[in-house]
C-alpha cells in the first residue's frame, strides 16, 4: 500500500493556563491528547465531535500554525515539524485551509481577483496576467463568472464567500485542504451545495480533505472515513457508511441520536446524554467520557480504554468490546 | 454546476461606474470642501492677492490721518475696525492690528502658516504612530512591550513642556513646530492603531495568510494597514484641529513660528488685551479662520472615514 498523504501519530497539544511568572503551578489543558491517523491521496477524513473536544486545535497543528506539545505530524513522508525554509514554504502551499466563517475569512479591503491570487502570488513566480488568468479559472472552477475579480467580498452573500474561500484554497495546487466547520455558518440551503461543489472538486483534482464538522450527516455524506473525538481524544474511527449503520462507541451512538433522522418513521434507539463535556483542564481519569456514559462499568473509571481494531478499519476505543 | 451569475455584462458596468462617480459626486461634503478650498486657495495665493503687505503697516489717507490723530500726516492708523463700523475703510476690510497691518493680508499669509505646519504635522505624526502601532500589534513580544512603554510614558509628557523644550534645543521656525508636532503627537495614533491591528490579527483573513506563508511584512502592508486606515483618518481629522491650536499656543508662547511672520495663533495671541478694549475683529477673524479649519477638517474626515470603507461606500 502507498504510503498516506498525512500521517498523524500520537499528536498531543498543551496549553498552560493561569501560570504566573513566579513560577505558580499552571493547569494544563490537554486540548488534544494523543490522536493518530491517516489521511490518504484524494480520500477525505471527517473529524467529528461537539464543541471544545481539540478538533480545532487538530486543525491548526495539522496547518503548522501551532507546534505540537508531542507526537508527529508527517506530510508525503516527511515530519512537518522538522521542515524549514523552503520546505515549510512548500508545505504551506500544499496543505490549504478553508475556515468556519466566510464573513471574516476574506479581507474585507481587497478585490476577490487580489484575495485568491495572493496565495499565487506568495508561493509561484507568474507574471500578473497569469495569476489572473489563473485566478479566473479557479473563479469558474467554483461556479463564479470570472469577472466577479474585480469585486468586494461584502458584495457576495455567505454561500458565495464560502466559494471564494474554497476558490482560494485551491489557488496553488494544494494536495490537502482542511475544511474547519466550512458549512456550519451556512443556511442548510446552501450547506448541500457546498458540499457538493467540495466533493466534485475532489473528484476532478484528487485533492484530499480533512473535514472538520459537527454535522454528522453532512460529514458522512463527504468523508470515506470519519474519527469521532471527545474531549481531546479519539473514540472511534470507521468507514463511513460503517459508523452510520452500526455505531460502536456510546458516544457515538449518542451523536446519532441526538441527530435528526432522515425520515420521520425512522425508529432510532434514544440516548440522552447528562451533563456536560467535563473540562479539558481536569479531564476526568480512566475513560474520558465515563460520567456520562450509560454504560459506565467500573473499570471505566480506572483503565482508559485503548483504540483497538475490531473490524478492518473499524476502531473504537471502549471497554465495552 | 450552476452558474450564479455576479456582476453584469460590460456595457451596464460602464453605465453603472458612471453611475456610481455621479453618486459619489452627490456625497461629496460640500461645505467643508468649501470652506477648505478657500483657505487653501488663500494659503497658495496669499502674495498675489493679497491686498497688502503681511509685515508693514498699511499706508493711510490724508482723511483716515485726520480722522484719527488730527494731523494731515501719519506713518500708520492702528487698530482701524472692520469697513461698516464707524472710522474702517473698505481699503482694510478687516481693520488693521496694533502696529497699523491689514488683518486681512495677514490672515491670508497665515493660513499658509497654519495649514502647513498642522497638515504636515500631522501628516508625520501619522505616518510614526502608524508605523509603530502596526508593529507592535502585530509582531508582539518585545516589539510590543517597548514600543508600548515609550509610548506611554510619551503620553505622559506633557507636549507643550516638552515642545518648549525641543525648541529651546532648536532654532524656533515654522519647521521645528512641524517637527514638535510630530514627535508630540505620534504616540496617539501608535496606541489607536495598536489596539485596532491587536483585533485584526486574530481576524481569519489574517491568520489565512499567515497559513498561506505570507511574509509578515506583506501581511503589514496588505491586510493591516488598510485596515487599520479608517481609524487612522478619523484620528487625523481631529488632530489638524489640535495641532493648529498647538501650533497657536507655541507661538503665542515664543516658540513657534517666529513673531513678525503672520500665524494665526500668533495673531490671537499678540492681540489678548484687545478684546477687552473692546477691540474684538482682531481676536474674532484669526478665532473664525481656525475654528473653519477644525471643523471642515473634522467633516471631512468623517466624510473620509465612510468613504474609505468598501462596506459603506457604495450605501
Amino acid at each position: 500500500m502507498a504510503k498516506p498523504l498525512l500521517e498523524v501519530r500520537d499528536l498531543q497539544k498543551h496549553f498552560a493556563i493561569g501560570g504566573s511568572f513566579f513560577g505558580r503551578r499552571r493547569a494544563l489543558v490537554k486540548a488534544v491528547d494523543g490522536i493518530s491517523f491517516t489521511i490518504n491521496a484524494g480520500e477525505t477524513l471527517g473529524l467529528v465531535g461537539e464543541s471544545g473536544c481539540g478538533k480545532t486545535t487538530t486543525s491548526k497543528l495539522v496547518l503548522a500554525a501551532e507546534a505540537p506539545t508531542g507526537g508527529t505530524i508527517e506530510f508525503e513522508g516527511r515530519a512537518v515539524a522538522a521542515l524549514r525554509g523552503a520546505e515549510l514554504q512548500d508545505y504551506r502551499r500544499k496543505v490549504q485551509v478553508v475556515f468556519q466563517d466566510p464573513y471574516s475569512s476574506l479581507s474585507p479591503r481587497m478585490r476577490v481577483g487580489e484575495i485568491i491570487g495572493e496565495p499565487i502570488k506568495a508561493h509561484e513566480r507568474l507574471s500578473s496576467a497569469d495569476v489572473r488568468a489563473r485566478v479566473a479559472q479557479l473563479l469558474e472552477l467554483v461556479g463564479f463568472r470570472p469577472d466577479v475579480a474585480r469585486l468586494f467580498p461584502h458584495e457576495f452573500s455567505g454561500g458565495q464567500r464560502q466559494r471564494l474561500a474554497i476558490a482560494r484554497a485551491l489557488s496553488t495546487s494544494a494536495r490537502l485542504v482542511v475544511l474547519d466547520e466550512p458549512v456550519s455558518a451556512l443556511d442548510v440551503s446552501i450547506r448541500a451545495h457546498i458540499i457538493s461543489l467540495l466533493e466534485e472538486i475532489q473528484q476532478r483534482l484528487a485533492v484530499s480533505y480533512l473535514f472538520i464538522a459537527h454535522d454528522l450527516a453532512a460529514v458522512a455524506h463527504l468523508s470515506q472515513r470519519t474519527a469521532v473525538m471527545y474531549l481531546g481524544k479519539i473514540v472511534e474511527v470507521a468507514e463511513s457508511l460503517e459508523l452510520c449503520a452500526k455505531p460502536l462507541h456510546p458516544y457515538t451512538k449518542a451523536l446519532f441520536a441526538a441527530s435528526l433522522p432522515s425520515h420521520p418513521d425512522e425508529l432510532r434507539e434514544e440516548i440522552v446524554l447528562t451533563g456536560e463535556v467535563p473540562s479539558a483542564v481536569d479531564p476526568p481519569r480512566g475513560c474520558h467520557f465515563h460520567p456520562r456514559c450509560p454504560f459506565v462499568m467500573p473499570r471505566c473509571a480506572e483503565h482508559e480504554p485503548p483504540l483497538v481494531e475490531l473490524a478492518a478499519g473499524h476502531s473504537v476505543a471502549c471497554h465495552l468490546y | 454546476m450552476a452558474t450564479i451569475p455576479i456582476g453584469a455584462d460590460r456595457t451596464t458596468a460602464v453605465v453603472s461606474a458612471a453611475r456610481r462617480s455621479y453618486r459619489a459626486l452627490q456625497t461629496l461634503p460640500m461645505i467643508p470642501l468649501l470652506i477648505l478650498g478657500v483657505l487653501a486657495s488663500m494659503a497658495v495665493l496669499a502674495p498675489v492677492v493679497a491686498p497688502h503687505s503681511k509685515l508693514d503697516p498699511v499706508k493711510p489717507t490724508r482723511e483716515q490721518c485726520l480722522a484719527k490723530f488730527n494731523i494731515p500726516d501719519c506713518p500708520y492708523v492702528d487698530n482701524a475696525p472692520p469697513f461698516w463700523a464707524a472710522g474702517g475703510t473698505l481699503d482694510t476690510p478687516l481693520g488693521t492690528d496694533s502696529l497699523g497691518r491689514d488683518v486681512l493680508s495677514r490672515l491670508m499669509h497665515g493660513a499658509r502658516i497654519s495649514l502647513i505646519v498642522a497638515l504636515t504635522g500631522t501628516l508625520f505624526a501619522g505616518a510614526i504612530g502608524t508605523v509603530l502601532g502596526v508593529l507592535a500589534g502585530y509582531m508582539g513580544r518585545w516589539w510590543d512591550e517597548i514600543i508600548m512603554r515609550i509610548t506611554d510614558a510619551w503620553l505622559t509628557l506633557p507636549s507643550l513642556v516638552f515642545a518648549i523644550l525641543l525648541s529651546s534645543v532648536r532654532e524656533p521656525s515654522l519647521w521645528n513646530v512641524v517637527l514638535i508636532l510630530a514627535l508630540v503627537f505620534w504616540s496617539r495614533y501608535s496606541r489607536a492603531v495598536r489596539g485596532e491591528v491587536l483585533t485584526l490579527r486574530e481576524r481569519d483573513f489574517v491568520k489565512l495568510a499567515e497559513i498561506n506563508g505570507i511574509g509578515k511584512l506583506t501581511i503589514i502592508r496588505r491586510h493591516l494597514i488598510p485596515n487599520v486606515m479608517n481609524t487612522v483618518m478619523v484620528l487625523f481629522s481631529l488632530q489638524v484641529g489640535v495641532a493648529v491650536i498647538i501650533e497657536a499656543s507655541l507661538s503665542f508662547l515664543g516658540f513657534g513660528v517666529p513673531p513678525p511672520e503672520p500665524s494665526w495663533g500668533l495673531m490671537m495671541a499678540q492681540e489678548r488685551e484687545s478684546l477687552m478694549e473692546g477691540r474684538w475683529w482682531l481676536e474674532v477673524f484669526p478665532g473664525l479662520c481656525i475654528t473653519m479649519l477644525v471643523l471642515s477638517a473634522n467633516m471631512l474626515g468623517d466624510w473620509l472615514r465612510v468613504r474609505l470603507d468598501p462596506q459603506l461606500r457604495n450605501r
